[in-house]
């Protein structure tokens, strides 16, 4: 055990030239990063997230996403005063999730095989989101249709977009050949996500969302509201995006 | 094919809590420490600004700050007779990743645990007889007592700036806090947190009902610190994104606000960020370690030759690195024999909802922090009388609740709410300010049991190819029956708050690797008296390998009512005072037992 500190401020590339090891030259990201001596800090690290921008869908089809339209407005229907599903963007934060990460199950255990358990046990299926979406609803379409004269789901009236949900809810409706309970609750999930997410990721339109309910967003200082008890919080909702009334 | 590094006096695996307070304990005593940590580093500035750390959808449900499942999961299945499957997202806990590990996300509630859970087998036995404990329960004694932990207990809580209402100074007992805790040398650092609204009446209501509420011990700080090391922090805003977010006031007790700061700066201290151990080496005789092998984020394959290793990765990861190690004997539920993997246990959480009449309750629940909260600690560890009850453990309940975050919150409406349409905008739109949920309300105690434990799974691999750890895990008939006692006082005080409607959430079996009950898994490399009842002697060394410690809960026989972060950082301090002291001098066993 030595003693006595072993004040040997080095770099990397001494650290190297001391290994007993013939010096190969390796790339810049070999052995990690390295910290000594310093905290590291560089301007422009940070990773903010990236706002949603509207326009085209990136996922779905244009058929697909007037369906997730239509569906997310009977999820969470408007009303006098705040928007539905479809008006607050839930349709538009679904596409843009399928799109990325989350829709690919980017960062999840991916290991073979994939094989059945218990409820207790967790999700098993190696259908992504993103697949999972394009499976379903092909399948709600085709039932819409077969159910409803040849109707596509998005002309029913909402009566029956109702209750193609609650079927769906129920399970009664098959998606490739299992409950439709499953899909239900993705969806309803996916939508709930998007219409309470910060609205800088396509849902929650003009913060509709929290002003409905009174949450203020991300105004991360009530130190001056701490001790008021049982008042109602008088401020407007601020996103991480821009100013309370900021608009796309 | 490893390439050799230069020696080490000291390896550290892993940079959260305990590492950065062993980090930081070696280097003052002179040692040339390298910190070997598999994920990235991560600091206020970059990586949770106030500017955009106040996202729900990413942290929360995206689990930015956490370990990915990708680079590191484990196999779970409830009895031996079951194919334990891969956890493929995370659930029932989150494990940390990168400098700070979960340090970063937790919430920082800061108790200490009480004298007598370190003598659980020993205390329960005396007080109720043998008999009274299930058969295949295995609890049992630490090793340690509390007025020793206690100075490091202490030295933890000035660390942090710990906020609260001290309720046993010396063996005094004192007005507002906790009664029931151990005696402690001096208050805490700062005082108490402030309460919102339904905090401060569940503290009256409690208060009517008999019991003596306190402010619960928060690394949430009250005001500005300074910490022993120099190190300045800030008041907490009562943001209410805390636990699974990091602080972008500097106002959480993490390893980056407290130590990390320090540490790096020394020219004896060096972190390995992106770089992943997959072995720690033995001698050819496997009675000493030799350091350890690691792979950096080039894949490239590096050995780092060490005097002493220690071992400071999450507990589920310790256990893992053990068992792929070859240290020591993997434990065999048949037999009961070998000690790794052994009295695995989590924490048995619930609550009960409270929906109150919106004309007369407005919470404003997004005031929070993540420690915040009014609890009595009346029906914890042994503090009641267990003897009619048939069950043994407790926990602490307050009104904890955490935030106001609407994608978490809004899933609790009264029951009977359609989960979509109008009737459930119209749900959500009426319940949102009114109600009091706190998902960990009721606390309680996880014992340990034959029949739980970690080992290594049969068939799927990690991304070295290595098994992943497979565990076994359930939920017994005296935590069901412990849950249920104790969920019910809880509710009792929520109606006494003056709820409309009140909804019990008891833990029911089986257990569930998809429902979040805390990050705190403990055991698995436990600590004890002698080497045929531990992995560990107590101060947290190997019996088997003399120059390897292992820090975490992993060393905690069962869990106690508590949360274990305080227990866990006050036994490193323990640990590390050890090895200055005693075995710099002698580099050995430290107890021949």
């Amino acid at each position: 055990m030595g003693s006595g500190v072993h004040v040997t401020i080095i770099s990397r590339r001494q650290l190297l030239a001391t290994t007993a090891v013939a010096l190969i030259v390796l790339p810049h990201t070999a052995l990690g990063s390295i910290l000594r001596g310093a905290l590291p800090w560089e301007p422009g690290k940070a990773d903010p997230p990236k706002r949603v921008m509207p326009g085209p869908w990136l996922y779905f089809t244009p058929a697909e996403g007037a369906m997730v339209e239509a569906l997310a407005d009977r999820l969470i229907p408007p009303d006098t005063e705040t928007p539905g599903g479809k008006d607050a963007g839930c349709a538009v934060f679904i596409d843009r999730q399928l799109a990325g990460p989350y829709g690919r199950f980017d960062g999840l255990y991916m290991g073979a095989p994939f094989q059945p358990g218990s409820k207790q046990q967790g999700p098993q299926s190696p259908v992504t989101p993103a697949q999972q979406y394009r499976l379903a609803l092909a399948a709600l379409d085709r039932h819409s249709r077969q159910t409803y004269a040849d109707t596509p789901l998005v002309k029913l009236t909402i009566t029956q977009q109702d209750e193609i949900i609650g079927n769906l809810e129920n399970g009664s409706i098959k998606i490739e050949g299992k409950p439709g309970s499953d899909f239900f609750d993705q969806l309803l999930k996916d939508t709930q996500q998007g219409f309470f997410a910060d609205p800088i990721y396509g849902g929650n339109k003009d913060m509709a969302a929290w002003k409905m309910i009174g949450f203020p967003g991300a105004r991360y200082d009530y130190r001056d509201w701490i001790d008021r008890h049982n008042e109602r919080y008088p401020h407007p909702p601020v996103g991480i995006g821009q100013h309370p009334d900021w608009s796309l | 094919m490893s390439r050799k590094l230069p020696p080490k006096d000291v390896v550290i695996i892993g940079l959260g809590w305990t590492g950065s307070i062993q980090a930081q304990e070696l280097t003052d005593a002179g040692l040339d420490v390298v910190a070997i940590e598999r994920g990235p580093w991560r600091d206020t500035a970059s990586d949770f600004p106030p500017s955009y750390s106040p996202d729900e959808l990413r942290y929360r449900l995206r689990h930015e700050l956490f370990l990915k499942p990708a680079q590191a999961s484990l196999t779970f299945r409830n009895s031996i007779d079951q194919t334990a499957l891969p956890v493929r997202t995370w659930g029932a806990f989150m494990l940390g990743n990168g400098a700070g590990g979960a340090g970063v996300h937790w919430n920082a509630e800061t108790w200490r645990f009480a004298p007598n859970d370190f003598q659980m087998r020993s205390h329960l036995t005396q007080r109720y007889g043998a008999k009274f404990l299930p058969d295949d329960m295995t609890i049992q004694d630490w090793g340690i007592r509390y007025d020793e932990l206690e100075p490091h207990y202490d030295r933890f809580e000035y660390l942090c700036g710990t906020s609260g209402t001290a309720g046993n100074l010396n063996g005094t007992i004192q007005e507002g806090g906790n009664p029931f805790e151990g005696p402690r040398s001096r208050p805490y650092p700062t005082p108490a947190q402030k309460q919102p609204f339904s905090h401060t009446l569940f503290a009256e209501a409690a208060r009517k009902l008999g019991y003596r509420p306190f402010p619960q011990p928060s690394g949430n700080l009250s005001q500005a610190y300074t910490n022993p090391l120099g190190v300045a922090m800030g008041p907490c805003t009562y943001c209410g994104f805390c636990e699974w977010f990091g602080c972008a006031n500097y106002s959480k007790a993490t390893p980056q606000t407290t130590i990390l700061p320090v540490l790096v700066r020394k020219p004896n201290f060096e972190a390995r960020m992106e770089c992943e151990v997959t072995r720690i080496n033995l001698s050819a005789d496997g009675k000493r370690t030799t350091g350890v092998t690691y792979v950096d984020s080039s894949g490239e394959e590096w050995e780092q030759p060490a005097e002493l290793v220690l071992l400071c990765a999450f507990q589920l990861f310790n256990v893992q690195l053990l068992l792929l190690s070859g240290i020591g004997t993997a434990y065999d539920p048949k037999t009961g024999q070998g000690q790794i993997g052994r009295n695995f246990s989590h924490q048995t959480v619930s609550t009960a909802a409270g929906f109150f009449d919106k004309a007369k309750f407005n919470f404003n629940p997004f005031i929070s922090s993540g420690s915040i909260g009014m609890c009595i600690d009346e029906f914890n560890g042994d503090n009641f009388d267990h003897g009619p009850l048939g069950f043994v453990g407790g926990g602490y309940m307050g009104q904890v609740q955490t935030n106001g975050r609407p994608i978490e919150i809004t899933q609790q409406l009264p029951p009977g709410t359609p989960a979509w349409g109008a009737k459930w905008k119209q749900a959500v739109k009426d319940n949102y300010l009114s109600t009091v949920y706190a998902g960990t309300g009721v606390h309680g105690s996880s014992a340990s049991y034959r029949t739980n434990y970690l080992d290594l799974d049969p068939t799927w691999k990690d991304r070295f190819g290595r098994p992943l750890l497979r565990m076994t895990m359930d939920l017994h008939e005296n935590e069901l029956k412990m849950s249920a006692f104790l969920t019910d006082k809880y509710a009792e005080i929520i109606h006494a708050m003056g709820a409309s409607q009140v909804v019990k959430q008891p833990r029911k079996g089986p257990y569930d690797i998809t429902k979040y009950q805390t990050s705190h898994l403990c055991g698995g490399a436990i600590m004890g008296t002698n080497s045929s009842n531990s992995a560990l002697n107590k101060y947290l060394q190997s019996w088997d390998v003399p120059n390897l410690f292992v820090m975490g809960a992993s060393s905690f026989p069962q869990n106690a009512g508590y949360n274990p972060t305080d227990t866990v950082a006050a036994l490193a301090y323990w640990s590390a005072a050890a090895i200055r002291t005693q075995y710099l001098k002698n580099p050995g066993r430290l107890i021949d037992a």
